[in-house]
């Protein structure tokens, strides 16, 4: 593993991050080497080659303990094909089929299914490998999607999704039952794929953290730094202290109202309303006291290349610090009220069990591989700035079913208001952004930061004169997407909602 | 049976079948001030069904006859069922007709209908939620018929009217055989009327729905009488309860004008009284998991049985 390590061309952005380029014998070789080391694939996509004599190529990102790899795999021939990672690492496949629709780059991999290709554009054409074509390209073709079937006596089929009964965003789940037993669901996703990647080149370099903050609602902040820290890295900009603490205060807040927003939809979604009375209440005085500080409700914008858009005042600091300990005291009651009811922790406890070894197989990452005892943390494990002087204290449980996710999400509230308060005390003082001027050579970055969800990984190569070339933008969610179908097998399909709902995973940052 | 016994039986029936949606915004109501929320206006529920006869009903291309007639079969087995219980009255024309037997038939008439319904289009929500529905009724219905044998021993007559006469004419006679079948009624009335914590009326999702799945086929005026049969089967139950339970203040033949007066103020305080602790219940509690439901319902047979054996070692 080290050896790999120790070859590793440093990369710019996210601090401590080595690029590799390898041939396609050692690409197997470093992948093996990383999975049996216990490292974790984070990402993989694929790039066109293009008129200027770059050649296409495929680059995978692991995670090895506190370091991250980049593997750079170039396809020198004209077979626009690499070898497969999924049987090394099971969340490859549906990587490397969106790969191949957005690229035409295949894997060798048995399965070959489009996944994000709907009927939306003709399987000949790659919306990433020929872009000028896309106004000529209309929806022509007729999508016959294989499930994959489950034979057998008294088996069924529920089809659940794109559309369903609440305003939720669409995925379509194929249930096959026996009874109310689940015997396999397979998901289909997709449906909300917007062409970002391809929207990022038509960008301009400081204009694209816009984008990025849009890719994914929830996840507005943790996008947006990634996107920043890979920009800035391109850059050599030195983004100041305030404005780190600032960025920092944003990530914090944004987990906090996901945190609190989950919390009362899984009371809900086991017919508890009253807590989702209640974590909503708290939300949304939460959301009034940001925007009275910061001045907007939800965080969009609030990152920028070189620092923050704004300062925060000492009054509206002082409001937040008092904010945060009210909230840490009225979510301990709540907490308390959610674990003495025998009705809620009866439908929690057990419900959609990832083992923890299961957990490690599939490479179950972010706030439900936390869950399952996966005890990766990128603000612990490989703190960037400001969060190596932070010392935040990681929250880890073994038990890995809904009752853990619940009870993991409480701990990090707790953690969270801490950090808010302790961000906001020690907050530096000067100014919080500065000026970042143009990078004159292309050059090729990465921004990793750990949003709520999880890892969230942007990779940005610049063309040069402000131009993007190409920006892959990766949620944490399409590794655990999978794991989910395996999270519900043995469950009955009534408690579906319920352990969706505590994995709460992106559908719009996973489509793209 | 004289003139003006039909014209109370008639103003029973429409004052039941207009106080039942009025009965669930109350309900709604109470859930939302108990779970610190501004509440829905009392006649929500009149807005919704208006909204809904005004709207053009789509059917499946699939959809058989009996898909179209079964809202009305269900709803008007729900208004006979208005007209059978004696809710102001004990004796009414309709009243007398049926004994408290013939009514779970009635309320069984109607389950099979909707269940047939659901499945009728072929979608899988439907026969997922007639599965369901079929599931609970058939553990429902032994412990209610088990809470009306308890009543019909201790009144010697399985006549609801009777019943009630037999039970408000003792000046507060104690049964504790009742108050065992009391609960037992109770938990019935919870999974029938598909409230928390064996169904959640509130919910959106199509998974978890029990009651709400068989209906996701229906529209416009089919659906308006469906949600306005659901609502009349829940005052229905509460009003079989009112009877069996807490039957002072009914009215009898001999008691004329005023003493039909006299009814309609002690049902009204009856049902919010009734309303505002099902809200209560249902605030406090969770939904339970599927296959708890057969336990949640057994617990509810039992109580009964113990009622009866409370009745009969003890006389009481």
């Amino acid at each position: 593993m080290t050896k790999w390590l120790s070859r590793a061309v440093p990369v710019r952005g996210s601090p401590g991050t080595g690029e590799l380029v390898v041939n396609s014998t050692s690409w197997i070789d470093v992948a093996h080497d990383v999975s049996s080391g216990g490292g974790q694939l984070a990402s993989l996509w694929t790039t066109s080659g293009d008129e200027s004599g770059n050649h296409a190529n495929v680059r995978a990102v692991f995670l090895i303990n506190a370091s991250v790899l980049i593997v750079t795999l170039p396809i020198v021939d004209d077979s626009l094909s690499y070898r497969g990672l999924e049987t090394l690492f099971p969340s490859a496949v549906r990587m490397q089929r969106a790969a191949f629709d957005l690229t035409g780059i295949r894997s060798d991999a048995p399965d070959q299914r489009p996944w994000l290709r709907h009927a939306a554009w003709p399987a000949h054409w790659h919306p990433l490998k020929f872009p000028a074509m896309r106004s000529e390209i209309a929806a022509k073709s007729i999508d016959n999607y294989e499930f994959v079937r489950v034979e057998g006596d008294g088996v069924h089929e529920i089809p659940v999704g794109p559309v369903h009964a609440g305003i939720i965003e669409p995925g379509h789940f194929r249930f096959s039952i026996v009874g109310e037993k689940v015997l396999r669901l397979e998901e289909r996703l997709g449906y909300v794929h917007k062409g970002i990647e391809h929207r990022f080149t038509e960008l301009h370099l400081f204009e694209a953290h816009r984008l990025a903050a849009r890719i994914c609602g929830d996840s507005a902040v943790a996008f947006s730094w990634a996107y920043c820290q890979a920009a800035e890295g391109l850059t050599n900009v030195r983004v100041p202290q305030r404005g780190l603490y600032l960025r920092a205060l944003a990530l914090e807040l944004e987990r906090l109202q996901n945190h609190l927003g989950d919390l009362g939809a899984l009371g809900n979604d086991a017919g508890f309303a009253f807590g989702l009375a209640q974590f909503s209440r708290i939300k949304e005085h939460l959301l009034r006291v940001i925007n009275g500080a910061l001045g907007q409700r939800y965080l969009f914008d609030w990152i920028v290349p070189g620092g923050t858009a704004r300062d925060i005042d000492a009054a509206s600091s002082n409001d937040l610090i008092a904010f945060a300990h009210e909230v840490a005291s009225e979510v301990r009651h709540l907490r308390q009220i959610y674990e003495e009811h025998s009705g809620l922790r009866d439908r929690f406890s057990g419900a959609g069990r990832v083992e923890v070894q299961l957990a490690s197989q599939l490479g179950l990452t972010g706030l439900a591989g936390r869950a399952s005892g996966q005890s990766l943390d990128l603000r612990v494990d490989r703190p960037w700035p400001p969060y190596d002087q932070l010392a935040v204290t990681k929250c880890v449980r073994q038990e890995g079913d809904v009752a853990a996710r619940v009870a993991l999400r409480f701990d990090e509230v707790q953690e969270t208001c801490v950090l808010i308060a302790k961000i906001l005390r020690e907050l530096p003082w000067g100014p919080v952004r500065v000026e970042t001027p143009l990078p004159n050579v292309p050059g090729f970055a990465v921004g990793l930061i750990e949003g709520w969800r999880g890892p969230v990984l942007i990779a940005l190569q610049n063309g040069g004169e402000g131009k993007i070339s190409r920006c892959h933008a990766h949620d944490p969610s399409w590794h655990n997407w999978p794991v989910l179908e395996h999270a519900i097998i043995d469950n009955i399909v009534p408690d579906f909602p319920l352990i969706n709902k505590s994995f709460n995973l992106a559908y719009s940052g996973h489509d793209l | 049976m004289t003139l003006s016994a039909f014209a109370y039986q008639l103003l029973e029936i429409i004052l039941g079948v207009i106080t039942a949606p009025v009965l669930l915004g109350w309900v709604n109501q109470c859930r939302a001030w108990l779970q610190n929320r501004s509440a829905p206006s009392l006649w929500q529920p009149y807005r919704s069904l208006h909204k809904l006869f005004y709207k053009q009903a789509v059917l499946a291309e699939n959809a058989s006859p009996l898909f179209r007639v079964a809202p009305y079969v269900v709803f008007g087995t729900m208004v006979l069922v208005v007209a059978i219980v004696p809710s102001l009255e004990t004796r009414l024309p309709f009243t007398v007709a049926a004994d408290a037997i013939a009514l779970v038939g009635l309320l069984a008439t109607a389950r099979v209908f909707l269940s047939l319904a659901a499945m009728d289009i072929g979608a899988a929500f439907g026969t997922l939620g007639a599965r369901r529905e079929m599931m609970i009724g058939f553990l429902a219905e032994p412990a209610l018929l088990m809470v009306l044998f308890v009543a019909a021993m201790i009144s010697q007559t399985t006549s609801l009217p009777l019943i009630a006469e037999r039970l408000s004419s003792e000046s507060l006679a104690l049964y504790p055989s009742l108050a065992f079948t009391a609960v037992a009624f109770a938990m019935v009335l919870l999974a029938e009327n598909a409230r928390i914590p064996i169904d959640n009326p509130a919910t959106h999702l199509e998974l978890t729905m029990i009651h709400e799945a068989t209906l996701l086929e229906y529209s416009a005026r089919h659906l308006a009488l469906m949600e306005w049969a659901a609502s009349l089967k829940l005052y229905n139950y509460v009003c079989i309860g009112i009877t069996l339970f807490l039957p002072f203040g009914v009215a009898t033949q001999s008691q004329g004008t005023t003493g039909l007066a006299l009814a309609i103020v002690a049902l009204a305080l009856k049902l919010l009284v009734a309303g505002s602790s099902l809200a209560l219940f249902e605030t406090v509690s969770a939904k339970l998991r599927i296959f708890r439901a057969p336990e949640f319902l057994a617990t509810a047979f039992l109580l009964a049985v113990l009622g009866m054996l409370v009745h009969l070692l003890l006389g009481a």
